[in-house]
Formats: structure tokens, sequence, C-alpha cells
């Protein structure tokens, strides 16, 4: 191989790849982005006519709707996964005897597809054959639990289905933080006589923040991102009361053929995980050079 | 390694292997390495010695052609390779982290250049003998690096450097992964390997005492600069900085601020100790450059010339006896290196075994300045 | 280990035998709840489907077939119903094959070969490009949806397995990319270095050096490209046509299937086949698959 090529091939071997994500990537939101600012309705038009697209978005209830939904389900998912999988992580600390078996059972559910998890959920909740009927059959015959036909409360089974699937991924995350706590800080403290109780609380459990932290950033990428769950859990449904800003994106582009108001929509996503990834993937780069 | 080559060296005695000229190294806007010139003939073991970060390991990869140089040149044996790929500088190059291809056993380790090179399998086979013969490796052949030893895997990097037969092998930090006992017989056997094969050495190390025990030829850097570059026993004896004083020696070289100081035309170096005045003639110093008198200077002395025992065959007035309180006492077993209150300060003195020195009193201490360096104080330089 | 070292304290601090072994009993109940919520809906579906529709009315989520039937399965796997059209799964587990056999194998391929230069062969802006490659791993695909579905119209690969496969290949790189990258950072440079001076070149050092040194991010890089493909509807259910559709959209829409009887059992049973190659890769290669979900996140 000649001295020049051999000296350029890095640049020659990853041009591809980058050009491809130049297009697809930045590209297509770029495109997207422009004809957020156009009067695009069924056809791409490419005239320029300001926020008028946001404008519009940002007076349909609909898309409150879906806004507000994020905000609760993301905001819950976030906070009962990481509760639930740091508490798994902690009891699966203490020299469990059955700890393989049981991290197999808790972290399967991430393997498989949300169409999936969606479709089994909507099965253990639907009130005539589901949790509801088995409570009743055991002689509560007052319980009620609804929620997926509830238009009020349908966003919360959303949260379980979620919460179920991710937890245990979230657990596995925490248990690989706490297997690298520096064990002789552990046994300082432990000479110290500092109650387990306290190490944990005092020690190990702060020392787990970068942690915290991704598992923050993966959860609310995966929330902002969930459309295959609600489509068939709720199916955005009861009426629209189960809509996020993927479904109502989706809704726009391919029901009601509406591109236009389905890229302002996509903007918003865009914008949102922005806001939440950039300043996390900025702090990564950064510490990793100091 | 062959005996054609042998017969060349005597031939060509003042060959130049390596000429590195006007080489500076710029990584992005920061100058790495400034100017350095270094010449070395063939048979020479060139050791680049320095602390962390003084570029010494970048030197070494520019001299191997795996970072580019921002400008100069570097030329081995009597060839241009400035800008000429790594494999065809015919040079073999040691990792401190040894760098054996982990997927790979021993052997083809060893013999993985000669085979992307196309070379034939017997010729492979029988440098392959030839190399495992020399460095005793024969046994491990067929094992993985991950089934090997510290000292193996050294010597296994070695034989890959051997098999290529080249005029030039570069070292970086070879011995820094092993442990303090086969550090130093590795380093023998290196030195004896050079002595046999009489081969020219590049070699880089941050550990002054190797280097020392190493080199034909020292190079001192710092902060991308050639500090010094000479015989080691050159720079023990005449360091031309303050920096190569306090870097070279083990113990470091004490070093005594002062001020030159001329009575009746006789130049004397002035301190003060404990509030009294010591004065001690400088007259006898060979200084390079012109002292003056009021001059800040720097007298260093090495520990070797601070000891409990008068000092025989000196003449006095290069002596003075003083009782100093010490503050630290290492034992050798065929030493005692002892700190020793020196005003503000501490000196490092060495004294013999039998002498009873005991922490709260004081020791009578000869300090024969004889054999010192004197420095500027204010350029650090070597007058 | 944390429990080994934590354990010895518990022990020396619970004063009498009985706390500590209520206490261990209460740490096992716990988890023994949650493992039972965890495993809950999988039981139900296997139950569910293993039972006459019949049974399924009389109620009983949670009880045992009393009949084990395979019947659900088989309408599945061939007959079961999505809108009018009644071929059950198998032709889109097929599809689901088809489409995410190429996909990850390009993917996987080129992520090693960016990887690799990325992270050996660094050049000027390079670790800008990195950043940039990273970058993608992020956004939400909705907004590049629209474009892609525009492209793909432009260049007649609208509804093909072509065009499915490229846009699963080309969202993958920026993942399979980082995956190489970072394991590829723990492999020294002396390496190269010392491959270089024995002569061998960029893709002589890829071949003999690091391809060698590569199965285990290979495995994690397969499973995790194998699972995100096989379990993606997004860009199946806006880029697919009825006879390209991959399995988790014709689940879909025969669960949502509006016409004639609901047959909960042959629901349960497609959800288990949709479900089954990824359970099964997690199950073969657990290990893989964490370390993946790990590294898909905690970007090194």
């Amino acid at each position: 191989m000649s001295s020049w090529l051999q000296k350029h091939i890095s640049k020659i071997v990853i041009a591809p790849s980058f050009a491809i994500i130049l297009v697809f990537v930045y590209g297509f939101i770029g495109w997207t982005v422009y004809i957020s600012f156009t009067k695009t309705k069924l056809l791409p038009k490419y005239t320029l006519i300001g926020t008028h697209q946001y404008e519009k978005l940002f007076s349909t209830p609909r898309w409150y709707v879906a806004l507000e939904n994020l905000f609760v389900f993301s905001g819950l998912f976030i906070l009962i996964a990481i509760v639930i999988g740091l508490l798994l992580a902690i009891l699966l600390d203490q020299k469990i005897r059955t700890e393989g078996f049981l991290r197999t059972i808790f972290l399967y559910p991430m393997a498989i597809s949300f169409i999936v998890t969606g479709t089994a959920w909507k099965w253990i909740l639907n009130p005539q054959n589901g949790i509801e009927a088995v409570v009743r059959s055991w002689g509560f015959e007052s319980f009620r639990f609804d929620w997926l036909i509830n238009s009020d409360m349908a966003i919360y089974t959303v949260v379980i289905a979620a919460v179920w699937q991710a937890s245990g991924f979230v657990m596995a995350l925490f248990l690989a933080g706490l297997r690298s706590v520096d064990q002789e800080i552990i046994k300082a403290a432990m000479v110290d006589g500092i109650p387990t109780s306290r190490i944990y609380s005092g020690i190990i459990i702060p020392s787990l923040a970068p942690i915290f932290l991704s598992a923050v950033i993966v959860l609310a990428h995966l929330s902002i991102k969930a459309f295959d769950l609600v489509v068939s859990l709720t199916g955005g449904g009861p009426g629209y009361s189960t809509d996020l800003p993927a479904t109502f994106m989706y809704t726009m582009a391919f029901s009601r053929g509406n591109v236009g108001q389905a890229a302002a929509s996509a903007v918003v996503m865009l914008t949102i995980v922005v806001a939440v990834i950039v300043p996390y993937l900025y702090s990564e780069m950064r510490s990793r050079h100091d | 390694m062959n005996n054609t080559q042998q017969n060349e060296t005597n031939e060509m005695a003042d060959n130049k292997i390596l000429v590195i000229k006007n080489l500076d190294k710029n990584f992005g806007s920061t100058q790495v390495l400034k100017n350095i010139d270094i010449t070395i003939d063939e048979g020479d073991f060139l050791v680049l010695v320095g602390p962390s970060g003084c570029g010494k390991s970048t030197l070494l990869n520019c001299i191997a052609g795996l970072e580019e140089i921002t400008s100069g040149e570097i030329i081995i044996d009597n060839l241009d390779m400035t800008s000429v790929a790594p494999k065809d500088r015919n040079i073999a190059m040691v990792f401190q982290s040894y760098a054996l291809y982990p997927t790979m056993n021993v052997e083809k380790n060893i013999t993985f250049g000669m085979k992307v090179r196309g070379e034939s399998v017997q010729a492979q086979q029988a440098a392959l003998k030839n190399v495992s013969d020399v460095l005793q490796i024969g046994d491990l052949l067929k094992r993985k690096p991950a089934q090997l030893s510290g000292g193996q895997r050294q010597r296994v990097a070695m034989g890959r450097a051997l098999v290529r037969n080249p005029r030039l092998f570069l070292f970086d930090e070879p011995l820094s992964n092993l442990d303090a006992k086969l550090r130093v017989e590795m380093r023998a056997e290196i030195k004896k390997l050079h002595q046999k094969l009489q081969t020219s050495i590049v070699y880089v190390t941050h550990d002054q005492t190797e280097a020392m025990n190493l080199a034909t030829k020292l190079a001192v850097m710092k902060g991308g600069v050639l500090q010094q570059l000479g015989a080691p026993q050159e720079i023990y004896d005449k360091p031309n900085s303050i920096f190569v004083a306090g870097f070279i020696g083990s113990p470091a070289m004490n070093l005594i601020k002062g001020v030159a100081f001329k009575n009746q035309d006789e130049l004397f170096f002035r301190t003060q100790l404990n509030g009294e005045t010591i004065q001690i003639s400088i007259d006898h110093y060979e200084s390079e450059q012109k002292i003056v008198e009021g001059q800040d200077i720097t007298l260093g002395i090495r520990p070797e010339y601070i000891t409990g025992m008068k000092p025989v065959d000196i003449e006095e007035k290069m002596i003075i006896s003083v009782m100093l309180n010490p503050v630290l006492i290492e034992t050798n077993g065929f030493d005692k290196h002892v700190n020793l209150e020196f005003g503000d300060g501490e000196i490092g003195g060495r004294f013999t075994p039998q002498e009873q020195i005991i922490y709260g009193q004081p020791v009578l201490t000869y300090m024969d300045f004889s054999n010192i360096s004197l420095f500027d104080s204010q350029t650090e330089k070597r007058l | 280990m944390t429990n080994h070292v934590l354990a010895g304290t518990a022990q020396s601090q619970l004063k009498s035998r009985f706390w500590h072994k209520a206490a261990r009993f209460s740490l096992y109940a716990i988890l023994g709840i949650f493992a039972l919520f965890y495993i809950m809906p999988l039981f139900v579906m296997v139950i569910t489907s293993l039972k006459s529709l019949d049974e399924i009315h009389q109620g009983g989520l949670l009880s045992l077939p009393e009949n084990i039937t395979f019947e659900p399965w088989k309408v599945a796997w061939s007959s079961a119903c999505a809108g009018v059209s009644c071929v059950g799964l198998k032709g889109y587990f097929l599809n689901s094959m088809v489409m995410v056999v190429p996909a990850v194998f390009i993917s996987t391929l080129i992520g090693a070969i960016n990887g690799y230069a990325l992270m050996h062969w660094k050049f000027k802006g390079s670790e800008i490009i990195f950043a940039l490659l990273l970058f993608g791993c992020f956004i939400p695909f909705q907004i590049v949806l629209l474009p892609m579905a525009i492209l793909l119209g432009k260049i007649k690969l609208s509804g093909s397995f072509s065009g499915l496969i490229m846009v699963h290949a080309v969202y993958g790189i920026p993942f399979t990319t980082m995956f190489f990258r970072n394991y590829y950072m723990t492999i020294p440079t002396e390496l190269v270095k010392a491959a270089k001076i024995d002569g061998a070149g960029f893709f002589r050092i890829f071949y003999s050096i690091f391809l060698p040194l590569s199965p285990p991010i290979i495995v994690v890089t397969i499973i995790w490209e194998f699972t995100n493909i096989w379990n993606d509807f997004l860009f199946g259910i806006s880029f697919s046509e009825p006879g390209t559709q991959p399995i988790t959209v014709a689940l879909n829409n025969i669960v949502n299937s509006t016409t004639g009887v609901k047959e909960y059992n042959v629901d349960m049973a497609a959800a288990i086949i949709a479900a089954l190659p990824t359970l099964l890769v997690y199950i073969v290669a657990g290990k893989y698959f964490i370390r993946g979900l790990s590294a898909g996140s905690v970007k090194g």
C-alpha cells in the first residue's frame, strides 16, 4: 500500500459512515426542522412561513395532552424504576444464594419488545378478565381496577408496564455499580465501626451518583421514544388520553396526513431530548478529557 | 548477531548510526520537542532520561516514525528517514507494555513481522531458532503471552525486536513493568546483550539509576529540551545545570546558595550557616564562565564528599568540619545515608556503617570541597 | 465483593441468631414477591395461550389450564387474522429474520472498522466525528421518519426489505461504532505501534490483531442489534407494506384486529412467538446481553 494511502486510510474508511450519518441524521433533522417552518400539509412545500406550524401545534388540545402525558409518564417511570432498581440491587447485594436466578427473572422483560409487553399487560389489566376479575373472584365483589379504560388513569397503566420492563435493567446498572465500589473504603468504614445501613447511605449510594445520572438519562430517553408501548397497550386511548408526543407525531404523519404538524412535533421531541442529552454528553466528554 | 555485521561494525567504527538535526515536534499549538540535536555512533547505547512529560518517549516515537515531526531531520544509518514509514526505517522497538500480540503464541509473535514482509517459512524458522537460543526462550514458543511471566514477556518482546536484525534498537521504558529484583536482572541482561551483539540502542527511561547503568551516552531532557548530552560519568561529574545536578545521582547533589567573594585575588564562595559565615576557596574550580564578585551562585556538592572521616590527600583549605544535627538516618548496609540539618535546610552525606550516628547528637561532619559544581543562581547554568 | 464484607458487619451487629434469621427471611420474602411480579406476565401469557376460549371466559387469569390445548399456538403461527388476511405469524417471523440478519451483519461490520479507525488511527477531527456519530444514538427516530419516507419513495425502496434493512443498518452504525470504539479503547495503542514497525498496515493489523481479540464485543454487538431490530416497531410500521411487515407489526395487527371473536389465547401465543427469539438470546447469552445494555447506556 502506498504511503499516501496508508497515511489517509483511516479517513477514507470513516468517510462513508460519516457521510451516511451526515445525511441520515443531520440532513434529515435539518429537513424536518425546515419543513416545520413551512406551510406543508400533506405534501412538502418549501416556502418558509415562520412559526405558523408551532403556533398551530401549541393551540391543539391533543398536543397538550401528549406533552402533559410525557411529563407525568416519564416523571413517574423514571422515579419508580430507579427506586425499584436500586432497592433490588441492594437486596441482591446481600449474599443472596439465588442471585443469578433472580437477576435473570428481573431482567428478562428488557429482552422483549414493547409490543409484546403492551399485549401482555393489556390482557392482565383489562377489567373483564384481568386483575379486577381475579380479585373479585376472591370475594372482593366491589373491587375496581379499570385504569386501562379510564381516561384519567390509563396513562398510569403505561407507567406500570414500562416500569415492569425497565426496572430490572436499572437494577443491573446499580448492581454493577455496587460491585465496583472500592472495597478498601468499605473495610475502612467497618474498622471505624460504622453500621451497615450508614455504610450504604453515607458511602456506597453517594458513590453511585454517576449511575443515577446514566439511569435517568437512559430512562428519560426511553420514555421520550416510547411509542410502541402506548400503541400496543392503550392505542393512545381511551380517546387520545394516553397520547404521547411520539404517537401524536405518528398520527399526524401517517393517519392525518399532516406532515407539517408531524414535523413540528418531532422537532419539539428532538428539542426535549437535546435539552436532556447534550449537557450529559458534554460533561461526559469533558470528564474524559480531564 | 552475525559475523558480517560485526565486521562491518569494526570497519565503520565512526559510522553515525543516528543523527537527529534540529528536531521540532508540536502537538497542535504545544511544542513538545524543541530543537533537538543528537548524534550517536554505531554501537552506542543512548539513554534518553528525564522526568515524565519531558518528551523522551515522544522523541523515541519520532525516531521510530510513529509520530510525524514538525521540522528537522532524522538520519538513520546515513539514510534520511524523516518521512519514511516505520517499517522501512530498519529499526525494531521494545515497548513498556511489551505489546505482544495477545492472540498469537510466542513463535507467531516473533515471526509476525517476517510473515508480513513475505519471508519464507525456512527463513522465519531459522531466525526464530537463532533468537530463541540467544534469549533462551525455546521452551516458551507455543505459549500465549497471557501464560508468560513479566520477565518472560520481556524476553519475547526483545526476541521480536532481535529477529528483525535492525540497524537500530529502540526501547521504551522496557523494564518499568517489572518488579525491582527482576528489573535489575533484566537490566544486566540487556547490557550483556548489547556488549555481545554490539548493537546500537536508543533507550528511554525515567529512572536515572537505570540510565546511568546502561548508557554509553546519556541524554537528559526536560520540558522538550535536551539539557545535556554526554557520557554518564561526565554528566555525573559536571552537570551543566541545577536541574541535571538534581536529577542525576541518588541521593541528589546538595545545593547550597551563596555569593562569590574575592579576597586578595583569591575567589571564595561565601554562605551563612547558623549565623556564621562560611568561606570556601573556589579558586581551583575550572569554570567555563567567568565568575564575578558579588554574583549569586549555587554550590553543588555530592553526598559522598560529606562524610564523618577526614579525607586524606586533600588540601586543608578545601575541607570544612562542622557539627551538624542528623534528621534522617537511612542504612543501606554498605553505608549510611544521613540527612543533616544545615541552616534552614538539609544536606545529605554518606557515612560508614561503623560510625555511630544517633538522633539528637550532633555529628562531626567533614565537607570536602575539592570536587564541586558551581551554578549561576539566576540562570541555573553551570559556571 | 460488597456483600461479602458487609455480611460480616451485619452478622456482628445482629445480637441474636433469631433476628439474623428473621432479617434473612424477610429479605428473601421481599425478593420473592418482586420475582412473582416480574414473572407474572410471562406466566399469564403462557397459561392463557394453553387454554381454550371457553375456559378463558370462565375467568381465572391466574389459574392453570384444565385442558391444555396447543390449538392457539397453531392458529397464531399459521392462521391468525389481522384484518382480513388470516395467515398467522409464520410469514412475518420470516420477514423479521430476512431483515434482521443482513442489517445486523452490515452494521456490526461497519461498526468494527469504524471503532478501530476512530480509536487507533486518530486523525485531526476524528474525535469530533465520533461525537457527531454518538449523537445518532440519542435522537428520537420520529425526527427522521418523514424525510426517510420521502427518500425511500424516491429511490424506489418504499415498503421493500432492502429499504428496511438500510434503515436499520444506518441507525445501527452509531451504536456499533460506539461499542467497538469503547472496546478497542482497552487495547493498548502500543500493539498498533509494534505491528506498524513489523510492517503491517491498517487492514492487516485489523485482521491479524484486532479481529482475533474481538469475539466478546462482536457477540455483544450482534445481540444488541438483533434485539433492537427484532423488537423494532416504529420503522416497521412506518416503512413496511403488508408483504414485508416485521413480526411486531403483525402481532399488533392481530391483537388489535376487530373482526370476529377476540381470541385472547391466540393473542398470547402470538406474543410469546414474537418474543421467543430475543428471549432465547437472553437466556443463552445473558451475560453479553447485559453487557450490551450497560455499554449502550453508559457511554464510556
